[in-house]
């Protein structure tokens, strides 16, 4: 594995089985924080209606009732614990490097190689978690991501882990591909800037993205209806979600 | 750029059913043998393609969805093997007892640091009593002057099942910052061990001098020597940690730290399993008078009896080595 020399990477090389690199991006303590936030936020919530539904169910109001009820309070608070302190090691292992916050953060986590950790590493990574949460708010954690070399805290580094950004566009794109293809082909360059395009469309110059829209209709467009420079905003809109969704 | 176009679009929806195959994979690992060797064989086709695609079509959004494909595929590839129930025997029988036997020098200076902390601890405060302040609250002081243990009225206060759940997490912890602060080159480990022995023989002290020592001593003896033994057993997976930063056996000293944790690991998850013991045995069977103290003695000797069956791999069916005949 290869990565830049100095300072935090962004990026990491693996090499792969064929030959071919692997070039993975390295997600930073952003994602990380939005990530974590999430999902304390998720196994606190689950925690805490266990603890009051099961409470409700047991004693019929939100009083822990007489201590002998020994059966009732290890229902109550037990899976709460479990649903607390097993949240992460539990789901990271079932999806495989991920939880639901870092779904919606878009990250994962995975081995130097590149590759899904197994059990042994999610253990690790998550039992150092006490370290990494010291002194409070996960300071330790914190600055390690921000000054070590592939942004990672003390359990990655015993676990041999580290956090990827996941390719958002990646079905996307070959999806588009698919479907331009099989329509005759638009150049992929052509295609890649239409799709940019069009995700800036809201946020461009209403003059500037007619110009541009213009300029690529007249490049890409295999069959236009019209002369490209007759069309209005709307029309070329239409037209550039066509080529580029024609499914 | 029309072969270009005409590669792109020949391969394209054989990217696309690529995808979509992944999105559907199940969630939980067991591929027959064909569908492995079809994701090696798909491996092997997507690496050809991203690189035309890295040449022909560089940088744009095609390609780095053909790089996130392939990075997908190589980390199912690269996914280690789960051995199931025979693995996790061979685990517990067979793994954990040599990770135990190599750690047995270290952990006997682990011993003996807390051995002597709890002897300094205990000798402190019965030549200078007034130093119990610098190791127990002012709670448990007046407690004591009064007479009484700050053990005797938790059952009134707390359940059994939740000071169970609360003592084991709370030992749980403990361990793992006992691992985990030997990342200070073994300094936080050494330094935690001997704060709780100093602390353990200065409160042993302080109520035998008010002639609660027997009592302090019934309630410890049940859970106790299971519970010290795993915290010195945590202390010496820190020592090798702090060992493998200092001397690192590996090309870096992160690989070396990595490396070491992922082999002592499981001794840990062992030691969380019989710190999970020691508190029920704490939450239910130390404290109050429904037991007696033979009572109290034989479990926690029986315990301590079955982390040593558990940890030598004799609880699980290891079988000791017999001794080589002499040539």
């Amino acid at each position: 594995m290869n990565s830049s020399n100095e300072g935090p990477a962004e990026q990491f090389t693996v090499q792969g089985m064929t030959g071919v690199d692997l070039t993975l991006d390295i997600a930073g303590p952003g994602s990380r924080s939005y990530a974590f936030i999430i999902d304390w936020h998720i196994r606190l919530l689950l925690a805490l209606a266990w603890i009051g539904m099961s409470l409700f169910l047991a004693t019929g109001g939100w009083h822990l009732g007489e201590p002998r009820e020994q059966a009732a309070t290890w229902a109550i608070f037990l899976p709460a614990a479990v649903i607390y302190f097993f949240y992460h090691p539990v789901l990271e292992l079932l999806m495989r490097g991920q939880s639901p916050g870092k779904r919606m953060a878009g990250v994962r986590v995975a081995t130097r190689e590149g590759g899904q950790p197994g059990t042994g590493a999610i253990l690790i990574r998550n039992v150092f978690r006490l370290v990494d949460s010291l002194p409070s708010l996960y300071a330790i954690g914190l600055l390690c991501t921000l000054f070590s070399r592939q942004r990672v805290r003390i359990g990655d580094m015993a676990a041999g882990t580290v956090l990827l950004s996941n390719e958002r566009f990646a079905t996307r794109s070959l999806d588009r591909l698919a479907g331009t293809g099989s329509a005759g082909g638009i150049d992929p360059n052509l295609l890649d800037l239409i799709d940019q395009l069009l995700e800036r469309w809201p946020k461009l110059d209403p003059t500037r993205r007619l110009e541009l829209a213009h300029s690529l209709l007249l490049s890409a467009d295999p069959a236009p209806p019209r002369p490209p420079a007759e069309l209005n905003e709307k029309e070329a809109h239409a037209r550039l979600v066509a080529l580029a969704q024609p499914t | 750029m029309n072969s270009t176009r005409a590669w792109v679009a020949a391969r394209a929806p054989a990217w696309q059913a690529l995808a979509t195959r992944l999105s559907r994979r199940p969630r939980r690992s067991g591929s027959s043998i064909p569908e492995a060797l079809d994701t090696v064989e798909d491996y092997r086709g997507l690496a050809r393609d991203l690189a035309t695609a890295q040449r022909l079509i560089p940088a744009t959004r095609a390609t780095l969805a053909l790089e996130a494909l392939y990075a997908q595929l190589h980390a199912l590839i690269r996914r280690p093997p789960t051995g199931g129930a025979a693995a996790r025997l061979d685990l517990f029988r067979n793994r954990i007892p040599r990770i135990f036997a190599a750690l047995l020098p270290r952990l006997g200076w682990i011993l003996a640091l807390f051995v002597l902390s709890t002897a300094a601890g205990w000798w402190l405060v019965h030549a200078y009593p007034d130093l119990v302040s610098l190791f127990a609250s002012q709670r448990m002081i007046d407690q004591v002057d009064a007479g009484k243990l700050w053990t005797d009225d938790i059952l009134n206060i707390t359940p059994s099942s939740l000071m169970s759940i609360r003592i084991f997490s709370n030992n749980i912890a403990v361990s793992i910052f006992a691992v985990g602060a030997g990342c200070l080159f073994g300094l936080g480990t050494f330094y935690l061990i001997a704060t709780n022995g100093l602390m353990l023989g200065s409160v042993f002290a302080f109520v035998q001098q008010h002639g609660l020592g027997d009592r302090l001593f019934e309630f410890i003896v049940a859970h106790g020597p299971v519970e010290l033994s795993v915290i010195c057993i945590a202390g010496a997976i820190g020592a090798e940690l702090g060992d493998a930063l200092i001397r690192p056996a590996a090309a870096s000293r992160r690989e070396s730290f990595q490396r070491c944790a992922q082999h002592l690991a499981p001794l840990l998850l062992l030691c969380a399993l019989l710190l999970v013991g020691a508190g029920c045995i704490e939450g239910f069977v130390s404290p109050g008078d429904t037991f007696p103290m033979v009572s109290h003695v034989v479990i926690g000797v029986c315990y301590w009896l079955l982390m040593v069956a558990a940890l030598t791999g004799r609880l699980f069916g290891r079988r000791p080595r017999p001794a080589r005949a002499a040539a």
